[in-house]
């Protein structure tokens, strides 16, 4: 693989400052909407989006300027993989927003999306070119439908997380403001299941079409890499799976459901790290 | 900030001032209201008034000529009216003066004041006894403008606060927690286990929120079905409703057993039969019907009555927080109010157009003297004479009408056009 730099003062220029603006709004807009979740006070929560709203464009911007830039699409350096999942969990957050309109959603799934950005900017920045073979629509394939079923699972993970509040709550008869704020404990399990529903045939496809470009590629094994690597991705695999099929076979509701897609989502952060 | 002067008053007794004992005896009845408001109005110095009774408080609002003296009159009015005297009720009287009363108004209206803070009765009590005022033509331009605010701010308050938002009955903590724990109540089923008062009625709040489905059993079938008929349900026979409980997502218990008629091993039963869809179990039942295991299995939930009691008491504490959050919100709207009255004083509006004239007058007068030095200082005086009655002429109607309009609805209006065409606010 041929790796080169970037270069131009102005595109570096208009990279750093769309980057901060995004990192930044996506900050702000987790600290309005928990000042919305704790305070509700009126006016935030508005604010809230609109504050996200400016991240996700200036977001998209990035995307489309190294997207300019490399030749191809937000999937080839974990720089680029990063940048891109954390711009569709708030893509698959606003299309939540708006289509379910869950309260408080975004003081879960917000914070998700500025800890990837963050985490995206410890990572090289380098410009590495898409390998160029036959079988180079399975890897982006694999890519890009891992990518959007990660981000239905970061909002499983953000409504999980509420459920799990909301349980807490319920069970132990102490209903504090939470209590209050949140939605009702089916209607989250509900949506989770709705987000883990899209996302666990789109992760498997992604997994699929990976492992098929593996063995393409080494011509040897199913994974080339080591087994260390594999695990977390199979844990999540298997319990996006209990959570995906268990719901009318084996009773998998509520609790359990909830906090599948919270220990999920750990485990696919886990495996993103060590993998891409 | 000027203090505007809208001569409000209000003269009341309320649960906090008084107790019920006189309280009862101050009412008035809506009979009795047409009567007396129209007696109120024939005093000089009372020119819009207002009365509001309820069973927690009795209250006048007025606008008055002069504050003290119309809060003595309101006062004598009450005790004259009741026949008590007035040393024995003196020291239960609370009176509020102009911008005190609307605070005062803001927060009965919003539910403040009341017993239980954020109860709904109030605001329709106060509509209630507005609607009647306005039908007696008893008040006039402020006090409307005054309730119409209070509605407003009270709607407000009820959207932006939690206020109001969680149940202070049992009845009502149990509905709120079914609608936490359920999507929508309409697609689900109540199962009712003994016909008790307290479970009909949380049966029936269920019912108002969209319950559609109920199932009534009780040791005599009789009962069951007499229930099951006014709750718009199906009675079961007894000995079989622990084989039906699957069905049912909401079970509330109220027999008199003297031990545990629900066990853990009957509600695992049925949530294992129901595939894990959540349960939720009210015993209400002293001694209590349902084991307390039962709230140990995942995706059931059991409340009895101590557990919905320290519900409704957290809510009640969350009321109260939520009430100071009100009161921001009351605080910038009386200071609304205090623009709008202040907007409606002519007078200021007046006085500037006047100097505006006065200027001109002045500036035209000079101009012509400097061309004219020929005259003496008899002409001089003479034409100030003339040019001051000519805009003294031209002001005096529109003054009069202006002070006039600014009683009525459209007076800002007024005031608006004119600082507007002669460029006051420059």
């Amino acid at each position: 693989m041929v790796s080169r730099l970037t270069g131009g003062f102005a595109p570096v220029f208009m990279k750093i400052i769309t980057f901060n603006i995004a990192m930044i709004s996506y900050l702000l807009a987790s600290l309005e909407y928990f000042i919305y979740l704790v305070y509700r006070k009126p006016g935030v929560s508005k604010l809230a989006t609109g504050t996200v709203l400016v991240g996700l464009l200036s977001h998209t911007v990035i995307i489309g300027l190294r997207s300019q830039e490399t030749g191809h699409g937000p999937y080839t350096t974990s720089f680029e993989v990063a940048i891109f999942l954390s711009w569709l969990v708030v893509v698959v957050y606003c299309f939540t927003h708006w289509r379910y309109k869950v309260k408080d959603l975004g003081s879960f799934v917000i914070p998700v999306a500025f800890l990837i950005l963050l985490y995206a900017t410890f990572l090289s920045k380098e410009i590495v070119d898409f390998p160029e073979s036959e079988f180079r629509v399975l890897l982006t394939l694999h890519r890009t439908l891992s990518v959007i079923g990660f981000a239905a699972f970061a909002i499983a993970f953000g409504l999980g997380v509420m459920y799990l509040i909301q349980e807490k709550q319920v069970k132990s008869k102490k209903l504090g403001i939470m209590y209050f704020r949140m939605p009702s404990l089916e209607s989250l399990d509900n949506l989770i299941y709705k987000a883990v529903a899209v996302g666990f045939p789109l992760f498997t496809l992604g997994f699929l079409t990976g492992a098929i470009w593996n063995i393409k590629m080494s011509q040897t094994s199913l994974f080339s890499w080591e087994l260390v690597k594999l695990w977390p991705l199979v844990i999540g695999w298997v319990l996006y799976g209990l959570v995906f099929f268990g719901r009318y076979r084996m009773g998998w509701r509520g609790k359990k459901v909830a906090q599948g897609s919270v220990i999920g989502f750990v485990t696919v952060i886990i495996s993103i790290i060590l993998h891409v | 900030m000027i203090m505007a002067e809208s001569n409000l008053v209000i003269v009341g007794v309320n649960h906090k001032t008084t107790p019920v004992e006189l309280r009862e005896k101050l009412a008035f009845t809506r009979g009795s209201i047409e009567e007396t408001t129209e007696k109120l109005g024939s005093y000089p110095e009372i020119d819009e008034n207002l009365i509001i009774s309820t069973c927690n408080r009795v209250e006048i609002y007025a606008r008055v000529n002069d504050v003290e003296k119309g809060i003595d009159r309101l006062k004598k009015f009450i005790c004259d009216y009741h026949m008590i005297p007035f040393n024995l009720l003196d020291k239960h009287f609370y009176a509020f003066r102009e911008e005190e009363t609307v605070k005062h108004l803001f927060r009965v209206s919003a539910s403040l004041d009341s017993m239980v803070v954020g109860e709904s009765q109030i605001l329709g009590q106060v509509k209630d006894a507005y609607s009647l005022a306005k039908s007696l033509q008893t008040t006039g331009l402020i006090l409307n403008q005054l309730f119409e605010k209070a509605f407003n701010v009270a709607k407000k308050i009820r959207e932006e606060t939690g206020i109001a938002e969680s149940a202070v009955s049992i009845s009502s903590a149990a509905v709120e927690l079914a609608r936490k724990i359920f999507e929508d109540l309409e697609s689900h089923t109540v199962m009712l286990v003994g016909t008790g008062e307290m479970a009909e009625l949380a049966a029936k709040h269920l019912i108002s929120y969209g319950v559609k489905t109920v199932y009534v059993a009780s040791r005599t079938y009789e009962r069951a079905t007499a229930l099951a008929k006014t709750l718009n349900g199906s009675a079961l026979d007894f000995e079989h409703f622990k084989s039906e409980l699957h069905r049912a997502d909401i079970v509330i218990s109220s027999t008199a057993a003297p031990n545990f008629i629900i066990t853990k091993e009957i509600v695992e039963k049925a949530i294992h039969e129901r595939n894990n869809r959540p349960m939720f179990l009210i015993d209400i039942a002293v001694p209590r019907d349902i084991e307390p295991e039962v709230n140990d299995l995942e995706n059931v939930y059991l409340y009895d009555i101590d557990d919905l009691q320290g519900v409704v008491n957290a809510n009640l504490q969350e009321r109260e927080k939520e009430a100071e959050l009100a009161m921001d919100i009351i605080q910038a709207e009386v200071g609304k109010f205090n623009n709008w009255i202040e907007a409606l004083d002519a007078v200021p509006t007046i006085v500037e157009l006047r100097k505006r004239a006065e200027a001109v007058r002045m500036q035209e007068i000079e101009k012509t003297i400097k061309k004219m030095p020929h005259l003496s200082e008899e002409d001089k005086h003479n034409l100030h004479l003339m040019t001051s009655s000519i805009i003294n002429k031209i002001l005096h109607k529109p003054t009069i009408n202006l002070k006039k309009k600014t009683q009525t609805t459209e007076g800002r209006t007024y005031l608006k056009a004119i600082r507007h065409l002669f460029h006051l606010d420059d």
